[in-house]
C-alpha cells in the first residue's frame, strides 16, 4: 500500500491527466492521428526510461537500444500471431514475455560486453544492433511470417489508450522505486566512479549487468506494444538512427532524470510527428539534416554531459 | 591473532617488478604505517590486497582465510576497507549519499522489496539513513549532507572518503597517503580522528604516508619500501634512526 | 581444377574489397591512436571521396590521375575542417560527448547529400574512367581495375608505412598516441599532430571512395555506413591504433566477406562480421597485434 502512498502527487496528476485523455480521445475531439501519436509517446517514454536506466544513471553508452525494441516488437507479434490474441488482458502474459525475452538477450549479450570501455562498449552494442537488424532482414527464412525485408504485416490492433497509458505509469513507478532505492544509489556511484564503488562493497559486474538487462527489458516491453499499435513492422524501423533517438531523448532530458526523460519523450515525439504535419514534403528531409546540427550544437554547449540534478 | 598477512607477494608490470617478495603481518589493533620512496610499491601492495591486482606469486591471508585474488567488493563484506592515493569520492552524490551508498552495501533489503516498497525496504532504509547521520555527525560534516561531495574544501573531501570507508564497518582499514595536500593544522586533525576511529571501533589501520610526524604519531610499527621490497621493518624510533631507511630517502629530511 | 581457379579469383577478389577496407582502416587507426576517438564520420569521407570523384568526372569530364589527386585532397580537407569544426571545442570534455558529436556529424553528411537538392538518396553510377581490360593466367583471370587497386593501395600503403615510421611527423603522431600530455611537454605541437592525421587519414579514406567506385560503380550516399564499420571491426580486429594491425585486419575482412559470400551466402556475410566484432571484443579486445592491458 505504502507502494501508491509515496507517489500520491504522481498519482493524482496522472488520474487527472487520463480522464482529460478519455474525453478527447472517446469523443474524438483530437483526431485519429493525434491519438495515434499521443499513444505512441508513451511507448517512446517506456523505452527511453530503460536507456535512461542504463545510460543515464549507470554510464553504459548503448548505440544498440533499438535492437530491444525490436526483439520485443518482433517477439509480441509472432506470439499474438500464432497465439489468435485479441483482447487486451489476453495480450498482457504476451507482453511481459516479450519484455523478459528482451531483457534475457540483453543479460545475456551484456555479460561479456558491459565490462568494455566507453568507446568499444559504443561498438559492441552498435555491432550488436547491426546484427539484430539483418537478422531481422532474413527473418523470414526462419519464420515465413515474420516477414523479413517485407516487413512483419497484418499485427492485431490491441494498444490501446488504456493499455498504453497505463503500461506507461506502471513502469514509471517501478523504476521510480528502482533509482530511489539503494539500488538506484549503486547505480549513480558506478556511474561517478566503478572502481569506488567496488571498494565499499558494491558488485558492480551484476548491477551494470542488471540495469543493462532492466533497460533492455523496458525497450523490448515499448517494442511489444508498438508492433501492437502500428500492427506493421519493417527492420529499417530498429536500426541505428532509431537507437540514436532514444539517445537523443535520454540526453536531453538529463542523464539520470526520470522527469526528464517523460517531458523529452513527450516532447520528442510531439517534434517529430508535428513536423510532419506542419512541413510540407520537400521540407520534411531537411529534419535529419537539422537534427545532428542541434545534436553537435547540444554537445558544444554542454560538453561535461547533461547531469540533471537531483 | 595475525589479521592480515602478506607472504612473499609478486607483481610485475610488463618487465617491471613493482612487488618484490613482500612480506608483513598486521595484528587486531595494530597500526601499520608503510613508508618509501615514490615508486617504491607502495600503492600497489594496497591495490594487491584490495583485489585490484592479481599477484603474480605469494599470499594473502586475512583472519587466517586465503583472500588471495578475491575481488574488491567482496573484500569489502570481509572486512577490509580503503581510500584512495588520489581520492575517489562519488562527485555528484551529496555527501550523505556518499556515505549511505557504502552503508547500504550491508545485509539489507533486496530487489523486489525496494520495486514494491515493502515494509522491509522503509524499516532497513531508516536504520540505514540513521547510521550515515551518524557518521556524519561523527566526522564533523552535519549540515552539509546535501552539497554535491565536489563542492567540499579539500581537507573535508578527505575526510569524507575516511568516512564513507568506514561507512561499512570494517575491520581493516587501507589509507593511502591521506596527508597529501593537507596542512600542518589539518594533520594534526586527522591524527586525532584516527587516534579516535581506532579506539571506538576497534580497527586496524594499514597507512601509506611521506609526511613523517602523520606516520610516526599513529603508527605501533612501520615497515619500509625500496624499490617493491621491503628494507626495514620496526617501530618508529628504530626506523628513523636505520642506516638503509635514511639512504632510501636520500635527500630527504626526516623530521 | 576449376575449383582452384575459382579460389584463386576469390581471394583476388578479396583482396581487392580488403585493399578498401584497409586504406578506410588506417583512418580509423590513426585516429585513434592520436585522440583516443571513434570517428564515426570516417566512413561517411570514404562515401565523400567517391562523390567527388563522380562530380569531377562527370561534371569537368577530368582526367583519372587528376582525379585521384584533386578528390584525395578534397577529402583531407574534409577531414581538416570536421576536426577543426566539430571534435577541437570538445578535446577535453567527456569521451562520450565526442562520440556522440561524431555520430552528429556522421548523420549530417549522409542527410545533407541525400537532399534531392544535392545528390538524393538514390543509386548512381559511377562513371567508367577506362575499359575494363582482363588479362587471363593460367587458372584465373584478372581485371585492369583490379590491378589498379592493387598498385594503388600498395605504393599508399607504404608511403604510410615511411611516413609513420621513418619520418618526424610520423614519429610525432606516435608519440602522440602513446602519451599526449607528454608529448606536448617535449614540444610537439599536438594540434598540428593532430589535424595532420585527421588529414592523413581522410585521404586515404577518400582514396578508397576513388577505389570503390570504380569497382563497384554504384554509389550512394549511404555507402559509407557499412564500410565504415567493416573497416573499424577492421581496425579493432588488427589492434585499434596499431598501423600494420589496421591493414592486416582490412585484408582479413576482405577475404572473410568474399569467401563467406561465394561458399556460404551472402546474407549471413554481414552477420558473421559483427559475430567476428563481438568475438574480438570479448576474447581480445587489444586485437591481433596489440598488447593486453591489465585493469586497474
Amino acid at each position: 500500500m505504502r507502494f501508491f502512498l509515496e507517489s500520491r502527487k504522481f498519482l493524482i496528476v496522472s488520474a487527472a491527466a487520463y480522464i482529460l485523455l478519455k474525453i478527447l480521445f472517446a469523443n474524438n475531439i483530437i483526431s485519429i492521428y493525434i491519438q495515434q501519436i499521443t499513444l505512441f509517446a508513451f511507448i517512446v517514454t517506456i523505452a527511453s526510461l530503460g536507456l535512461n536506466v542504463i545510460y543515464g544513471y549507470t554510464g553504459q553508452f548503448s548505440l544498440g537500444h533499438a535492437a530491444f525494441y525490436g526483439i520485443g516488437a518482433y517477439t509480441s507479434a509472432y506470439l499474438t500471431k500464432i497465439f489468435g490474441i485479441e483482447g487486451v488482458f489476453s495480450f498482457l502474459p504476451v507482453l511481459f514475455i516479450s519484455g523478459v525475452a528482451a531483457g534475457f538477450i540483453g543479460c545475456l549479450i551484456g555479460i561479456p560486453i558491459l565490462r568494455l570501455r566507453d568507446d568499444f562498449l559504443a561498438i559492441a552494442t552498435l555491432g550488436f544492433g547491426t546484427l539484430v537488424r539483418v537478422i531481422l532482414d532474413n527473418s523470414d527464412r526462419f519464420t515465413e511470417v515474420l516477414g523479413g525485408s517485407r516487413g512483419f504485416v497484418g499485427i492485431t490492433k490491441i494498444a490501446n489508450l488504456e493499455l498504453t497509458f497505463f503500461s506507461a505509469l506502471f513502469i514509471v513507478l517501478i523504476t521510480k522505486n528502482l533509482i530511489y532505492s539503494r539500488y538506484g544509489l549503486f547505480l549513480r556511484s558506478i556511474r561517478d566512479d566503478e572502481l569506488a564503488s567496488t571498494s565499499i562493497g558494491i558488485n558492480t559486474s551484476r548491477m551494470k549487468l542488471m540495469a543493462f538487462s532492466y533497460g533492455c527489458m523496458l525497450a523490448g516491453i515499448g517494442g511489444g506494444l508498438y508492433a501492437h499499435l502500428y500492427t506493421f513492422l519493417h527492420p529499417s524501423n530498429f536500426d541505428i538512427l532509431k537507437s540514436i533517438d532514444f539517445l537523443i531523448i535520454v540526453i536531453i532530458g538529463g542523464m539520470g532524470s526520470i522527469r526528464g526523460t517523460i517531458y523529452a519523450s513527450i516532447i520528442w515525439v510531439g517534434f517529430i510527428e508535428g513536423l510532419r504535419i506542419v512541413l510540407p514534403v520537400e521540407l520534411l528531409d531537411l529534419r535529419w539534416v537539422v537534427i545532428p546540427i542541434l545534436l553537435i550544437a547540444l554537445m558544444m554547449w554542454k560538453p561535461y554531459g547533461l547531469m540533471a540534478k537531483k | 591473532m595475525k589479521l592480515l598477512e602478506v607472504i612473499n607477494l609478486e607483481k610485475s608490470f610488463g618487465g617491471v617488478k613493482a612487488v618484490d617478495n613482500m612480506s608483513f603481518h598486521i595484528r587486531e589493533g595494530e597500526t601499520l604505517g608503510i613508508i618509501g620512496p615514490n615508486g617504491a610499491g607502495k600503492t600497489t601492495v594496497f591495490n594487491l590486497i584490495t583485489g585490484f591486482y592479481r599477484p603474480d606469486k605469494g599470499v594473502i591471508k586475512f583472519s587466517g582465510k586465503h583472500i588471495t585474488g578475491v575481488p574488491p567488493y567482496k573484500l569489502s563484506h570481509l572486512g577490509i576497507s580503503r581510500t584512495f592515493q588520489n581520492m575517489r569520492l562519488f562527485s555528484n552524490l551529496t555527501v550523505f549519499e556518499n556515505i549511505l551508498s557504502a552503508v547500504l552495501t550491508g545485509k539489507s533489503y533486496g530487489l523486489i522489496s525496494a520495486l514494491f516498497r515493502t515494509n522491509n525496504y522503509f524499516s532497513s532504509e531508516g536504520k540505514a539513513e540513521q547510521r550515515a547521520r551518524g557518521l556524519i555527525d561523527f566526522f564533523g560534516l552535519s549540515g552539509k549532507e546535501d552539497y554535491p561531495a565536489e563542492s567540499l574544501p579539500y581537507g573535508e573531501q578527505r575526510k569524507l572518503e575516511l568516512a564513507r570507508a568506514l561507512s561499512t564497518g570494517p575491520r581493516l582499514l587501507l589509507i593511502d597517503e591521506p596527508g597529501a595536500g593537507m596542512n600542518p593544522r589539518e594533520v594534526l586533525d586527522f591524527v586525532d580522528t584516527i587516534k579516535v576511529i581506532k579506539d571506538k571501533h576497534s580497527l586496524s589501520i594499514i597507512i601509506i604516508e611521506h609526511q613523517m610526524k602523520l606516520v610516526m604519531g599513529i603508527s605501533d610499527r612501520i615497515a619500509v619500501m625500496d624499490f617493491g621490497e621491503k628494507i626495514m621493518e620496526g617501530v618508529p624510533s628504530e626506523v628513523k634512526k636505520d642506516k638503509k631507511v635514511i639512504e632510501a630517502y636520500l635527500g630527504e629530511a626526516l623530521e | 581444377m576449376e575449383l582452384l581457379g575459382y579460389i584463386i579469383e576469390q581471394t583476388i577478389n578479396g583482396l581487392q574489397l580488403g585493399a578498401v577496407y584497409a586504406l578506410i582502416a588506417l583512418g580509423y587507426t590513426m585516429v585513434y591512436g592520436v585522440l583516443r576517438l571513434i570517428n564515426f564520420a570516417h566512413g561517411d569521407i570514404f562515401m565523400l571521396g567517391a562523390f567527388i570523384a563522380y562530380f569531377l568526372i562527370t561534371k569537368f569530364g577530368m582526367p583519372i590521375y587528376l582525379v585521384f589527386i584533386i578528390t584525395m585532397l578534397s577529402t583531407g580537407l574534409a577531414g581538416y575542417l570536421i576536426e577543426k569544426i566539430a571534435y577541437k571545442p570538445l578535446r577535453n570534455a567527456p569521451k562520450i560527448s565526442l562520440l556522440i558529436t561524431a555520430v552528429g556529424v556522421s548523420l549530417f553528411l549522409e542527410y545533407f547529400l541525400s537532399l534531392n537538392a544535392i545528390f538524393t538518396p538514390n543509386y548512381i553510377a559511377f562513371p567508367r574512367p577506362f575499359e575494363i581490360k582482363t588479362y587471363d593466367a593460367a587458372l584465373f583471370t584478372v581485371t585492369n581495375i583490379q590491378l589498379l587497386i592493387f598498385t594503388v593501395t600498395f605504393v599508399s600503403l607504404f608511403l604510410v608505412y615511411l611516413l609513420v615510421y621513418r619520418t618526424k611527423y610520423g614519429k610525432a603522431m606516435r608519440a602522440v598516441s602513446y602519451d599526449r600530455e607528454v608529448a606536448s611537454l617535449m614540444g610537439i605541437g599536438i594540434d598540428g599532430i593532430i589535424s595532420f592525421t585527421f588529414i592523413v587519414g581522410a585521404s586515404l579514406a577518400g582514396l578508397g571512395g576513388i577505389l570503390y567506385g570504380i569497382a563497384y560503380p554504384q554509389i550512394n550516399v549511404f555507402m559509407g555506413i557499412m564500410p565504415g564499420i567493416k573497416s573499424f571491426i577492421a581496425a579493432v580486429l588488427g589492434g585499434i591504433g596499431i598501423v600494420h594491425g589496421a591493414v592486416l585486419g582490412g585484408f582479413i575482412i576482405g577475404l572473410l566477406e568474399v569467401f563467406v559470400s561465394a561458399f556460404i551466402s551472402s546474407t549471413f556475410r554481414d552477420g558473421l562480421i559483427f559475430i567476428i566484432l563481438l568475438l574480438v571484443l570479448i576474447l581480445k579486445p587489444s586485437g591481433i597485434f596489440g598488447k593486453r592491458i591489465e585493469k586497474v
